[in-house]
């Protein structure tokens, strides 16, 4: 690690999260009464700093994906506010809600049905140009071939099909398709994860190129914890709905302060054979989010659980200087 | 390690499986060799498409049309597998060699109780009677470490979560006590503290009823902790075997490297991590000479003419090492002291 610690005070909040709720709700029986309801993401607050990568990370059906998403407006959020630049996204409707969407981008995870397989890629990549009705006809071409160019394919290219392109080179194709309306702020939603590891690291190095050229704000959602401390400056670690943890990536992969973190770093293969390391095994699979657990999400599988873990949900806050934790351990 | 002065288990000669497509023959498995010991664990890594999942295939001899194995021996407990009849494999599967598969859940039939579907392997191949299955399947549920074992052996599939359907697999596949167990990508479609547990799990099973695992998965991580052998695969060739502290000690071949500079590694952070330029070749249409030529950083910076025109052998380079590359190779020199003499 060479580069200096970023200063985080000085920095303006691009994004802020507050109390961002998502709820879902199974209906059935007599009038379709609502019969369960999953907290996909529960009271969730961050902020992203200009010009940082945040990572978000956390095992399968934590609500990842689905912060990306609402933050976005995908998905209609059931509470909370998401500002940019301190505009409330959930207040905005019409052009004022597209003019901001034209600086959120996002790149998804299977680069196989994320690409329209009818239409030639450069037509792919120029769509959000002719839809935000940016520049000529030929403007929008020089665009597309540009940023083609920036991600490493050629101008024929532009005249192919997804089928034609590998794995790698369509989420190539995905990120261009992001970076063509020159976005401020990209959510990448495990932009890596369906790649080979000599390909990943090619679209990896991509991401780090391009958010140092543009200067472009990331949040990169991931389960590969690897990958996160590879690409963020700052790690977020979520369970069953929940931020459990944040703090700068050192300070987290070092000092990780939550049970979870530090089960989940122990968990990570290594490859080396030469490091031995003590596993914490988490004992259980994680709970259904229609049923969580009462108290501290996360009590049933904790090592350390006590009896106030059973009953109350412990507060998130700020633990020490940038670093916040939702864990009665460190009250 | 315990390896090398007894008689292997299980011993691939020259194995080539293809498929006869419409576009081509694709040669999947092209000239495979590896001997597994009593008691080992095998780790074959590699890209999708190396052909790791297909050597597998052809152990057990589930290669499904269009594909064939073309040329090769397997011989295990005495027997070319590639002699057999189909009865005589059917007795083998299950019996004295089974797998589990990377997705626990589709490999279940969803129709079943999870207990019924360990006592089969029982009633078709110790001929037990319904009850007495039964019994020993609850048994074996428990041994995997299925909580509340009589209980949940009446659940179906879909009640199950991803882990503990790997369990049942393990559990399923473990019943007879086989000799070979293959694991093809065991923990890859779980969650990492899932993962972690099924690794711990398949570990102690090893210990305790001493079966020698091949183990197939894209993950250095898990091969490091795993893994006794490593052979690294590439366009359906091994192209470097070596114990796993060796392999990670002093890699060799160049694609070798190249994937373990690819990878983030938790803890050591880097600011660019290294590129393996290109991608895999199309199994059709295979480079000449060296696979991996095309992608390979070495031979360009060496200026190496032989790589482009003749493939390399798979030869001894160390102790317990082999690899599969010019560099390495003695002949090589020879090779280019002939060359230059055509030269002249």
């Amino acid at each position: 690690m060479n580069e200096p610690l970023k200063t985080h005070t000085a920095r303006m909040e691009l994004i802020q999260v507050r109390n961002l709720k998502k709820y879902y709700t199974i209906r059935g029986g007599f009038f379709q009464r609502i019969k369960s309801c999953g907290k996909a993401v529960d009271n969730v607050s961050f902020d992203i700093f200009d010009g940082e990568t945040l990572g978000l990370v956390g095992e399968s059906g934590c609500g990842k994906t689905t912060i990306g998403r609402t933050m976005l407006r995908l998905i209609e959020p059931t509470g909370g506010e998401v500002y940019y630049e301190g505009n409330n996204i959930f207040n905005l409707s019409g052009g004022a809600l597209q003019a901001i969407r034209r600086n959120m981008q996002i790149i998804f995870q299977d680069p196989f049905s994320s690409l329209d397989p009818r239409m030639p890629v450069g037509e792919s990549i120029m769509e959000g140009m002719r839809i935000n009705r940016i520049g000529t006809r030929k403007e929008q071409f020089d665009m597309m071939i540009d940023v083609l160019r920036k991600v490493g394919l050629e101008d024929y290219h532009a005249r192919r099909y997804p089928h034609e392109f590998s794995g790698g080179q369509r989420q190539r194709i995905g990120i261009a398709r992001a970076l063509a309306l020159r976005p401020r702020f990209i959510i990448c939603d495990e932009p890596v994860s369906a790649l080979d590891v000599s390909i990943q690291s090619q679209v990896l190095n991509i991401l780090k190129d391009l958010q140092e050229e543009y200067g472009l704000t990331y949040l990169f959602i991931a389960h590969n914890l690897s990958v996160v401390e590879h690409i963020s400056d700052r790690v977020a670690v979520m369970y069953l709905g929940k931020i459990v943890e944040l703090a700068h990536r050192a300070e987290l992969f070092y000092n990780p302060l939550h049970p979870y973190t530090q089960a989940l770093l122990s968990a990570i293969p290594i490859p080396d054979p030469a490091v031995k390391r003590k596993r914490i095994t988490l004992k259980g699979d994680v709970p259904s989010l229609f049923n969580p657990p009462k108290g501290c999400r996360f009590h049933p599988r904790c090592p350390f659980a006590k009896d106030q873990c059973l009953v109350e949900a412990p507060p998130y806050r700020e633990v020490q200087k940038g670093h916040f934790a939702a864990c009665w351990l460190n009250e | 390690m315990k390896i090398q002065n007894e008689q292997p288990v299980l011993t691939v000669r020259n194995l080539k499986t293809h498929f006869f497509t419409e576009d081509g023959v694709v040669k999947a498995v092209d000239g495979v060799d590896f001997d597994l010991y009593p008691g080992e664990i095998l780790g074959l890594v590699g890209e999708s498409g190396c052909g790791k999942s297909v050597t597998s295939l052809s152990i057990l001899r589930l290669v499904g049309v269009p594909g064939k194995i073309v040329d090769g021996e397997i011989w295990f407990e005495g027997k070319n597998l590639l002699s057999l009849t189909e009865n005589e494999m059917v007795a083998m599967r299950g019996n004295r060699m089974s797998m589990i598969f990377q997705q626990p859940q589709t490999s279940l039939n969803p129709v079943y109780k999870i207990g019924d579907q360990v006592a089969e392997v029982f009633t078709i191949h110790k001929n037990l009677p319904k009850k007495e299955a039964w019994d020993k399947a609850v048994e074996l549920l428990h041994l995997v470490g299925i909580p509340d074992a009589e209980k949940k052996a009446h659940a179906f599939p879909h009640e199950m979560s991803g882990g503990q359907a790997q369990r049942v697999m393990i559990a399923m596949a473990l019943a007879l006590n086989p000799t070979l167990l293959i694991a093809d990508e065991p923990t890859t479609a779980l969650d990492v503290t899932i993962q972690a547990q099924i690794m711990d799990l398949i570990l102690e099973l090893r210990e305790k009823m001493g079966t020698s695992v091949i183990l197939i998965t894209h993950d250095l991580g898990v091969i490091a902790e795993m893994a006794d052998r490593v052979a690294v695969m590439y366009a359906g060739q091994i192209v470097e075997q070596a114990t796993v502290q060796e392999l990670f000690a002093r890699p060799h071949h160049p694609y070798t490297k190249g994937l373990m500079g690819s990878i983030p590694v938790l803890g050591k952070v880097t600011r660019r991590l290294e590129v393996i330029p290109g991608s895999v070749p199309n199994l059709i249409n295979l480079p000449q000479g060296c696979r991996f030529s095309p992608r390979c950083k070495a031979r360009i910076e060496q200026s190496l003419e032989i790589c482009l025109h003749e493939n390399p052998m798979l030869v001894e380079t160390g102790s317990n090492h082999l690899c599969r590359c010019w560099l390495y190779d003695g002949q090589m020199k020879s090779a280019g002291d002939l060359m230059e003499a055509n030269h002249e």
